[in-house]
């Protein structure tokens, strides 16, 4: 995608930056994690919608981080932006840390970042306009997720015992972590101040609870509470280490290839 | 058998209304049954001396068939003899409204209902209104799944976006 960056003052590119990062990196991760269920899905049309739901997840990844290279104009491209890092430098949602764990705990996760992400791109204001366009197609497209994921959290929570067992153990194991995609973000005053942000995190985070309230509670599952412990984005899991080695494996076998 | 398509006169005009007649022949890998400009992905063209531009929106972002499209768009126009630059673009967004209405009646006679509300989806074989959405998720990104509980046949639906 080619994308001619309006001219940025330095703070600004710093914090416009910095949200790139965390908005791709989530989509990054989430993506490959769930991609993990290709081929091994409880039932077919599931394999078929979790393919296309990860594909979605890597696409705006790549667009995001395509984005991002243009607004850091440094030389460094969307793949070396999205392979050639250190775990420690990934910025994604401890959310998003989890290993894949089974139908239950992919549909908690699930259900917990797509309605997280909806929130936060509803509060993308039109302050960098190649921003606001991608983030209007991207909106387009998440709707699908959040039909699907909503429609496994009815099934698994009026599906018996075993079913609302599961669900209720993973949301439980996510509570803690739950929040984490609205981390505050140090340049937020300045994305605040241009528009990029139209409104703050917090108030994004409290939007998100609220989607979240109404499903839940009808079912009578646990809201996750709002006081939980924020391990942010920077202190990542031994289950990400494994994935990061998984997914950069191909790359680093022959640095530099053209494939 | 696939006829090529016979290069203009070296005097033919270069022009807009050239370059989408060409455009008219290339496809999306994906949805071969109808070309670029009826599936409404042609944003712009713009002929100067030294160059043709062309603009295109990609119907989802994470397509995989954008660099396989573009590498087409650059061979249709090979023989206008211009350089050709061809740019993916989210200023506009795509969406399903944008497929012309014959791109809608050959998405139809191959087979795909073109895209509705599920509601509003009908059978691409008898027209019957009693299907069943059986996945909002397809063989790729822009179609979903659905079966005719009259024909009993399967069939693919573009997604409404």
């Amino acid at each position: 995608m080619t994308v001619v960056a309006p001219a940025l003052d330095p703070r600004v590119r710093t914090a416009l930056s910095e949200l790139l990062l965390t908005m791709a990196d989530d989509e990054f991760v989430s993506g490959f994690t769930d991609s993990e269920w290709t081929g091994i899905a409880p039932i077919l049309e599931e394999d078929v919608a979790m393919s296309s739901i990860s594909q979605d997840e890597l696409g705006h990844a790549r667009a995001l981080y395509e984005l991002l290279a243009t607004v850091r104009d440094d030389g460094r491209d969307a793949d070396a932006i999205a392979y050639d890092r250190e775990p420690a430098q990934y910025r994604h949602a401890r959310l998003l840390d989890h290993i894949r764990g089974d139908w239950a705990d992919t549909i908690a996760r699930r259900f917990l970042y797509e309605l997280a992400d909806e929130a936060r791109l509803a509060s993308i204001g039109p302050g960098y306009p190649p921003l606001a366009d991608l983030v209007a197609k991207l909106r387009r497209e998440e709707r699908y997720h959040r039909m699907h994921v909503t429609v496994w959290i009815d099934r698994l929570a009026n599906g018996g015992s075993d079913a609302r067992g599961r669900l209720a153990r993973a949301l439980d194991a996510l509570a803690e972590d739950a929040a984490t995609v609205f981390t505050p973000l140090s340049g937020e005053p300045e994305l605040r101040r241009v528009g990029i942000l139209s409104r703050p995190l917090i108030e994004a985070e409290a939007a998100w609870r609220a989607d979240l309230t109404s499903i839940l509670v009808p079912l009578g599952l646990p809201v996750p509470p709002a006081a939980a412990t924020v391990r942010g984005r920077t202190e990542h899991s031994e289950a990400f280490r494994w994935l990061w080695g998984e997914f950069t494996n191909v790359r680093r076998s022959d640095p530099g290839a053209v494939w | 058998m696939i006829a090529l398509q016979p290069a203009p006169r070296a005097a033919a005009r270069v022009d807009a209304a050239a370059v989408r007649g060409l455009l008219e022949t290339v496809h999306d890998p994906e949805i071969p049954t109808i070309s670029i400009v009826d599936l409404g992905i042609v944003e712009r063209i713009a002929v100067t001396e030294a160059a043709i531009e062309v603009d295109l929106l990609p119907t989802f972002v994470g397509c995989p068939a954008l660099e396989v499209i573009k590498g087409s768009v650059i061979e249709a126009l090979s023989p206008l003899g211009r350089e050709t630059h061809v740019t993916f673009t989210w200023s506009v967004p795509w969406t399903s409204e944008r497929i012309s209405a014959r791109g809608r009646e050959r998405l139809a006679a191959s087979g795909f209902a073109p895209p509705d509300e599920p509601a509003d989806v009908r059978c691409p074989y008898c027209q019957s209104a009693k299907v069943a959405m059986d996945s909002a998720f397809g063989p790729t990104a822009c179609r979903s799944l659905f079966y005719c509980r009259d024909c009993r046949q399967p069939f693919e639906a573009f997604k409404p976006i």
